[in-house]
């Protein structure tokens, strides 16, 4: 077995697992980090929606082999710290609108609205609604009008 | 016109002036107890006097046969206050995003005159003693909650005061509470924590207080948030999958190629137990399980099984099998009467879904002479019934934990996963954490069968006289704790004759809100071995649906508005008054493009009413607009949700459920549906089922929540869905001037490239860095 080292969530850590285990199980069976939710396994669902040095991705759909040593992982439990607060922006506008509702789907909603949100400011303008509509988190309990209000106004303090 | 209305006034006494009857109970802190007997049927005394047309649903509803039945129960259900000044409660429903827990808060810190974040809600074990009273279905749960736990809430403030006077010598009727502080204009005050023992009885005696009048509220009937919300944003909510019980390592299965399909032969478990990370494998009554480290090595072993396989329960059939066998089946409509014109049209309704976004999983620890339970159930006595039956122990030997669930939609009434995972624990002879994974989910699921629903109905003159409907489903399971209920109370129902658990419930739930003269809508079931059970409304949106359609066609053949024809023939003034709240609100008959149109749908069920106005995009240019692994085909762009839930007691969590509901709706007019050949059905996962995404929800949502019209909260976790299905059926056809008659839609064509049967679960991608954004 192959020890394999990156950052998580600010923190460097060291795991001893096969090189194919996708890295979804590499958070969630070894280190007990479950914020990332198992929803497909597939890259569909986008459930376990984590970051990759600030880019939106599905853990379920990336070997842990393929994770350089430089490499930050960011889960929905490091977000806060990115930003140097108890929470970050969008997890705010998600309480303000009370998104949730079983909440299985939303740290994955959550850490791809804030990628979606910096892709924009990158590219210098606001989010559309051509945006939201390419988000591809599913949510099962259908909250989808809240996400977008939310997303929004977590767009204004971002 | 007839004059059988329900009155939209509330009751001429208010009943929750009525004194309520518990127990303080001999415990170290503030304990109190309330049994259901008393406080059930409070609210639905009223009801039953009302004159009423003929169909069982006006006068008897499913959530009250569930109310009934749990009236002999011994059970009781309780309040503590604790010494650190919180007040505890463990529900004993299930929270699956619906809010329960936090509709209960409210009611608690209502009545306890305590902060909402000061109360915390616990999901109680399986309780055999609360016989029916712990099902979550139906949409009961706050109706028989409401004034239960309510009670409890108020005698545990009764007793703080009473303390507290006895401690300062001063008449109870001066000492007053606030956010969880008791005092006293002598300038005396002592919080709740610091009376908690001090109130406590040590033994456990009969009180009785009075609930508070609805004006008084202060905490129900404004908006709240869930109070589970921060968990959630932050990632630390637990769901099953991320309990820790120790060496419950994970587990899937590798199942057969047709649904129920059995093992014949495994020839390589030994390889594959020897495979990196795996820890044993054992051959189950539907598959063989793997458990491993991590669930990646369980899906790799899994895979890399050698399995022979016997056919499943259903291996011949396919869609259009099943169509054929339904339409065989169909019971006959009544001619139509001399001299009469008729409409007559039929709908069919493909299988559906109603797979949550958490796969089903459960935690079992099974041991020689005992056994616990990890997993989300909406029937939880039943699952420790069935499985201490199925494990060999006594019933009280196997302890089964409610865990919050990641959606439900129904798949929850039934435990099929909670008892996989304990057969598997018992052969393994090890604690497993069993996931199913999501090709399971769709593929040995249960769903909500194929149904086709014929409408005849007759009219003269500008009257309708005649409506029927004969509804024909492929079998819905009701083996879980509802049918029990059905049978323990059947001799009390309003229904003669020999039903069936599926006729009764169609029976309990159906009705038609109009005056159509003599009405009957009956249900036929064709036996089929599917793995069926209740979807979020159950018949509710098939049949609704299909009434709405033939409403729009009987105003067309009338020449008449169909909003101006539906508010003339309603006979319930709560959906008059829903309908013209949408109206209003989604602003009806205003100018839309060729090819956008509005529909409306109405549906009246758990003593509440809704009205849904949407606008649907047909053009092709938005019906063809492209987005990858995914269907696009026509769009909802507005939507007003228009609700009247009786008493409403969080306007924001009924907003919630209005707009979850709406999304349902939207999948099953529009877009998701399984499509079933050779004895299973070929979706494998969200890219192939489609239930609504951003790219289909309507940009422009709107819900009203009406002002209170009774004095008792209505059901509302499921009323949208129909209502909001014929919404976007009708505004579809009005769209592209052609009635749809099947549904979803897009049924027909296969929008997918499905995932090869065997294995049963496909690999995971290795490309997803290349996705990042």
């Amino acid at each position: 077995m192959a020890q394999h080292t990156f950052v998580l969530n600010g923190a460097r850590v060291t795991v001893e697992v096969a090189d194919d285990v996708r890295l979804l199980w590499v958070l969630r069976d070894i280190l007990g980090v479950t914020g990332p939710k198992y929803g497909c396994g597939l890259n569909v669902c986008k459930s376990c929606t984590s970051h990759i040095n600030g880019k939106a991705f599905n853990p379920c759909s990336v070997p842990v082999s393929k994770i350089k040593e430089t490499d930050e992982i960011t889960t929905i439990e490091g977000l806060p710290a990115t930003v140097g607060r108890d929470l970050h922006p969008m997890q705010e506008a998600w309480l303000e609108e009370d998104v949730s509702q079983c909440g299985y789907c939303q740290p994955g909603q959550i850490m791809a609205a804030v990628a979606l949100v910096r892709k924009a400011k990158a590219e210098g303008r606001q989010i559309t609604d051509a945006d939201l509509d390419g988000l591809r988190n599913i949510c099962r309990c259908g909250t989808y009008s809240r996400i977008r209000t939310a997303i929004k106004k977590g767009a204004a303090r971002m | 016109m007839a004059e059988q209305r329900r009155s939209p006034q509330a009751p001429p006494e208010d009943p929750t002036r009525r004194r309520f009857l518990g127990y303080l109970l001999a415990a170290p802190t503030l304990a109190v107890g309330v049994t259901w007997a008393d406080a059930v049927f409070g609210a639905d005394e009223a009801e039953a006097a009302i004159p009423s047309p003929p169909q069982p649903e006006n006068l008897f509803d499913l959530g009250d046969l569930q109310n009934l039945a749990a009236l002999p129960t011994s059970g009781l259900i309780g309040v503590q206050v604790n010494e650190d000044g919180t007040a505890s409660f463990a529900l004993h429903r299930t929270e699956v995003g619906q809010g329960i827990t936090t509709a209960v808060a409210m009611m608690i810190a209502e009545e306890l005159d305590l902060p909402i974040d000061k109360v915390h809600i616990t999901l109680a074990d399986a309780r055999p003693e609360l016989l029916m009273n712990q099902l979550t279905g139906g949409s009961n749960s706050v109706r028989s909650i409401f004034t239960p736990v309510r009670t409890a809430s108020a005698l545990a403030r009764q007793q703080l005061r009473r303390t507290a006077a006895a401690q300062w010598g001063v008449p109870e009727g001066e000492v007053t509470t606030n956010d969880g502080v008791l005092a006293h204009r002598s300038g005396r005050t002592a919080t709740y924590g610091s009376l908690a023992k001090a109130a406590a009885s040590d033994r456990t005696v009969q009180v009785s207080v009075t609930l508070k009048a609805v004006t008084d509220f202060k905490v129900l009937g404004k908006p709240q948030n869930r109070i589970d919300a921060h968990d959630i944003v932050t990632g630390r909510k637990r769901f099953g999958l991320d309990l820790q019980v120790p060496d419950a390592k994970p587990c899937m299965v590798r199942r057969p190629p047709t649904i129920n399909g059995t093992v014949r032969t495994v020839r390589n478990a030994a390889a594959v137990k020897a495979m990196p990370g795996i820890t044993d494998v054992a051959v189950v009554k539907y598959g063989v399980a793997v458990r491993g480290e991590t669930f990646g090595q369980c899906i790799d072993g899994l895979r890399a099984l050698d399995v022979d396989w016997n056919p499943g329960t259903v291996a011949g059939e396919s869609d259009a099998t099943v169509l054929a066998k339904l339409k065989q089946a169909q019971l006959p409509l009544v001619a139509p009467a001399l001299g009469a014109l008729s409409v007559d049209a039929e709908f069919t309704f493909a299988f559906a879904s109603n797979a949550p976004l958490e796969p089903d999983n459960a935690i079992a620890d099974v041991r020689s002479d005992r056994a616990e339970i990890w997993s989300t159930l909406k029937v939880p006595i039943d699952a420790k019934q069935d499985i201490a039956v199925q494990l060999g122990l006594p019933a009280d030997k196997v302890v089964v934990h409610v865990v919050p669930g990641g959606g439900s939609f129904g798949r929850h009434l039934f435990h099929d996963v909670a008892a996989e995972a304990a057969e598997i624990s018992q052969k393994m002879g090890k604690p497993v954490k069993l996931s199913w994974t999501r090709t399971d989910d769709f593929r040995q699921g249960r769903t909500h069968p194929m149904c086709v629903s014929r409408v005849r109905a007759t009219h003269l003159l500008g009257n309708v006289l005649t409506y029927e409907q004969r509804h024909v489903s492929s079998e819905t399971s009701f083996s879980h704790g509802l049918g029990e209920m059905i049978t323990s109370t059947a001799a009390s129902l309003p229904i003669a004759g020999n039903y069936s658990f599926a006729q009764t419930i169609f029976l309990l739930t159906q009705s038609v809100p109009y005056d159509f003269g003599v009405t009957t809508q009956l249900l036929n079931e064709v036996p089929l071995r599917f793995n069926t059970g209740s979807m979020r409304n159950i018949y509710s949106p098939n049949v609704v649906c299909a009434r709405e359609l033939v409403v729009d066609r009987l105003a067309a053949k009338l020449g008449k508005d169909p909003i101006a024809f539906r508010r003339e023939f309603l006979k319930d003034d709560r959906l008059r008054a829903v309908l013209d709240e949408a109206v209003a609100v989604g602003q009806w008959g205003r100018a839309l493009p060729k090819g956008v149109a509005q529909g409306i749908g109405l549906h009246t069920e758990y003593r509440g009413a809704v009205a849904v106005l949407v606008e649907v995009d047909c053009r092709p240019e938005t019906v063809n607009r492209p987005i990858r692994d995914g269907v696009t085909g026509p769009r909802v762009t507005r939507a007003t949700v228009v609700v009247d839930a009786g008493l409403p007691l969080n306007p924001r969590g009924l907003d919630a459920q209005m707009i979850g509901g709406l999304n349902d709706g939207i999948a099953l007019a529009l877009t998701s549906s399984l499509h079933i050949k050779d004895g299973i059905p070929l979706e494998g996962s969200w890219d192939n089922y489609f239930y609504t995404r951003q790219w289909n929800t309507p940009p422009d949502v709107r819900v009203v929540v009406m002002p209170p019209t009774t004095g008792n909260p209505s059901g509302a976790g499921e009323i949208a869905v129909a209502a909001a299905f014929a919404a976007v059926a009708t505004a579809y056809g009005r769209a592209t001037g052609t009635m749809p008659t099947s549904f979803p839609i897009n049924h027909s064509t296969l929008s997918f490239e499905p995932f090869p049967l065997q294995p049963s679960t496909p690999a995971s991608p290795t490309d997803g860095l290349d996705t990042a954004f």
